[in-house]
């Protein structure tokens, strides 16, 4: 090929793409490479626990820098699910400790998705009767959701705490659940504007064809505002999977843990002078796995819904 | 999709507010029950015992104003106040900025979902988690970030064991874990500026620069708002991630609010009276700010249209 040639082909080139992308080229391979940086910040650690959880704890310090695992075994993960004998922990360089996983799991999916939903189930009754029924008392009533939305939990999370203790319902699935499962000042403002914003034109007509309100807000008003209330349940079962303060003071018996809080005991009883990273980061990606594969699933609902958050 | 701001249902005739009523209340019910007895309720008993001498185990002593006496003198308390606005600070500029990058970067040269779902890997995890693997990433002797920097500089770095690097580090991996949240939440709200204004922008001539700080600042300063309102609220309540790696320390380097109050509350004599005093304090500075911001940010409005 001739550089004449070279030239005409770089010159139809440019001519084909300048008049869509002026960007100088340079900004752009920046660009991509600051995306590239981020990308490895972010999923970088999540490599790393994998990368530990498979290797021998005492054999670590030999090869700290080792992109693979050092002494590949899965004794880690048996130390977490207790499958190994106490022995076998310690002389692994493990506590002896285990992470209850199978009860854990079954504690962290009861608590979130039974808050989540009735969460979001009560704040779009509410949001309805806030949007689309006219009745005394609204307005004050909707001025109490606005004040709760500016109270934040660590004001209320000792007194609930004392009043779940109060009602003797500390270590019970009720006494974790029922503060978060009434009432959702968010949710409920995020469904209100979302109802507003609806054509009143489709409820009107059922209205003349003789539907009650409670009907047309079965029939019409929650179909319509499935996205929304979808979003709700995403991020509301993400918060609640992932929360940590509300069961530690609500559960102190290893049975009511959730993961988070199993983790974290698995953590603490893990030897401070020499820890067992090895055992750890096998316990912390068993807790994040769930989450993981529900992401791997769902993922683009999961982050189309964080974007319509900023949207209201 | 765009909600209308400020959306009043149009008056209807008086007729159907007695109608409406009873179904209304009905519907309300349940959210009006968890509201009074666990937002209104533990708000007023919070109040109420910030002002008394408790220790759950015996019934509730007045003491009047001598829990905010002693706040007001209480070195510790305002050593947290510090390092809790310290911590917000790094957070909210740190977070900000980098969200703010990574979402107007990634908005012009790629809409990939997985590209945004390796950003958002790390709030998908719990704060412990994130603790968790950072204080072994962080470790001095065997943790990867410090054996590099061995390589790089000659000498590891104690970050969450200084107790100059511990909030700094804390809050490095409090970003770490939100700033994909963000960026999302900025991203979305960059797809909604509609394309003519820039090629109106690049017609009369404007650089990359001026576009961006003329145009896309000023339109996306509701969702800016949001971005920065939501990340100081979570940052005054951070626990889980400094509960998990230092626990307050070392001495009270990282001794942030919300661990104190625990601690407070928790540990030893069980001085719950005091706690509550101290969360009001932190209430009364959380309001403070959010006006402030709201005020500042002019929240309300974009300039779009």
């Amino acid at each position: 090929m001739t550089t004449e040639s070279l030239r005409v082909a770089r010159v139809a080139r440019v001519a084909k793409v300048a008049p869509r992308r002026r960007r100088p080229s340079a900004l752009r391979s920046l660009s991509w490479a600051y995306i590239i940086a981020v990308i490895a910040v972010t999923a970088f650690p999540f490599y790393w626990m994998l990368r530990t959880a498979l290797s021998n704890n005492y054999a670590l310090d030999t090869k700290p820098s080792s992109l693979l695992p050092v002494g590949l075994t899965l004794g880690p993960f048996e130390r977490v699910f207790g499958l190994a004998t106490p022995a076998q922990a310690i002389a692994q360089g493990g506590s002896g400790a285990s992470v209850p996983f199978a009860r854990a799991f079954l504690n962290s999916v009861i608590y979130a998705s039974v808050v989540t939903v009735c969460v979001v189930f009560f704040s779009t009754l509410a949001a309805y009767a806030f949007a689309r029924l006219e009745w005394r008392g609204r307005s004050i009533m909707f001025r109490l959701v606005l004040f709760a939305l500016m109270v934040p939990g660590l004001m209320t999370f000792l007194p609930n705490f004392l009043f779940i203790k109060d009602l003797g319902l500390l270590n019970t699935y009720p006494g974790l659940i029922l503060p978060g499962a009434l009432f959702s000042a968010f949710d409920i403002f995020f469904l209100r504007q979302f109802m507003l914003g609806l054509s009143r034109e489709i409820e009107e007509a059922a209205l003349i064809d003789g539907a009650g309100k409670l009907r047309i807000l079965f029939r019409i008003s929650i179909p319509l505002t499935s996205g929304p209330i979808a979003t709700l349940c995403i991020l509301g079962f993400i918060s609640m999977w992932n929360d940590y303060f509300w069961p530690l003071l609500v559960t102190s018996n290893n049975e009511m843990a959730p993961l988070t809080l199993a983790l974290g005991v698995f953590q603490q009883a893990s030897p401070e002078s020499m820890p067992d990273w090895a055992g750890l980061m096998a316990a912390t990606l068993v807790s994040a796995l769930p989450m993981l594969v529900l992401f791997m699933i769902c993922g683009r609902k999961i982050i189309n819904s964080i974007g319509f958050t900023g949207m209201k | 999709m765009q909600f209308p701001r400020g959306a009043q249902p149009p008056a209807r005739r008086s007729g159907a507010r007695r109608r409406d009523s009873p179904l209304a209340w009905l519907l309300i019910t349940p959210a009006m029950i968890g509201f009074a007895f666990f937002i209104a309720y533990p708000t007023l008993r919070g109040i109420y015992l910030a002002f008394t001498n408790y220790d759950v185990l015996n019934s509730p002593q007045w003491t009047g104003l001598q829990n905010l006496n002693a706040m007001l003198h209480d070195s510790g308390f305002w050593n947290s106040v510090k390092v809790t606005i310290y911590f917000v600070a790094l957070v909210v500029i740190i977070g900000t900025f980098f969200s703010l990058l990574t979402a107007v970067i990634l908005h012009r040269l790629t809409a990939s979902t997985v590209i945004r779902g390796l950003i958002i890997l790390p709030f998908l995890v719990s704060g412990v988690v994130a603790g968790t693997v950072w204080e072994w990433m962080l470790d001095p002797e065997l943790g990867i970030v410090n054996v590099a920097l061995t390589r790089i500089i000659g000498h590891p770095i104690l970050f969450l064991g200084s107790p100059n690097l511990a909030i700094p580090s804390i809050a490095m991996i409090s970003v770490w874990k939100a700033m994909g949240y963000n960026a999302i939440i900025i991203f979305a709200g960059l797809q909604t500026i509609p394309p003519t204004i820039y090629e109106a922008g690049r017609l009369d001539g404007a650089s990359e620069i001026q576009m961006f700080r003329r145009l896309t600042l000023p339109l996306l300063r509701p969702i800016m708002a949001l971005v920065v309102v939501l990340s100081v609220i979570g940052a005054f309540q951070v626990f889980d991630i400094v509960n998990v790696t230092t626990k307050g320390g070392p001495a009270n380097a990282s001794e942030v609010l919300q661990e104190r109050i625990y601690q407070t509350a928790f540990s030893g004599n069980l001085n719950f009276g005091y706690a509550f005093t101290m969360s009001l304090g932190l209430f009364a500075i959380l309001i403070g700010i959010t006006f402030l911001q709201v005020r500042m940010l002019r929240a309300g409005d974009s300039d779009l249209g």
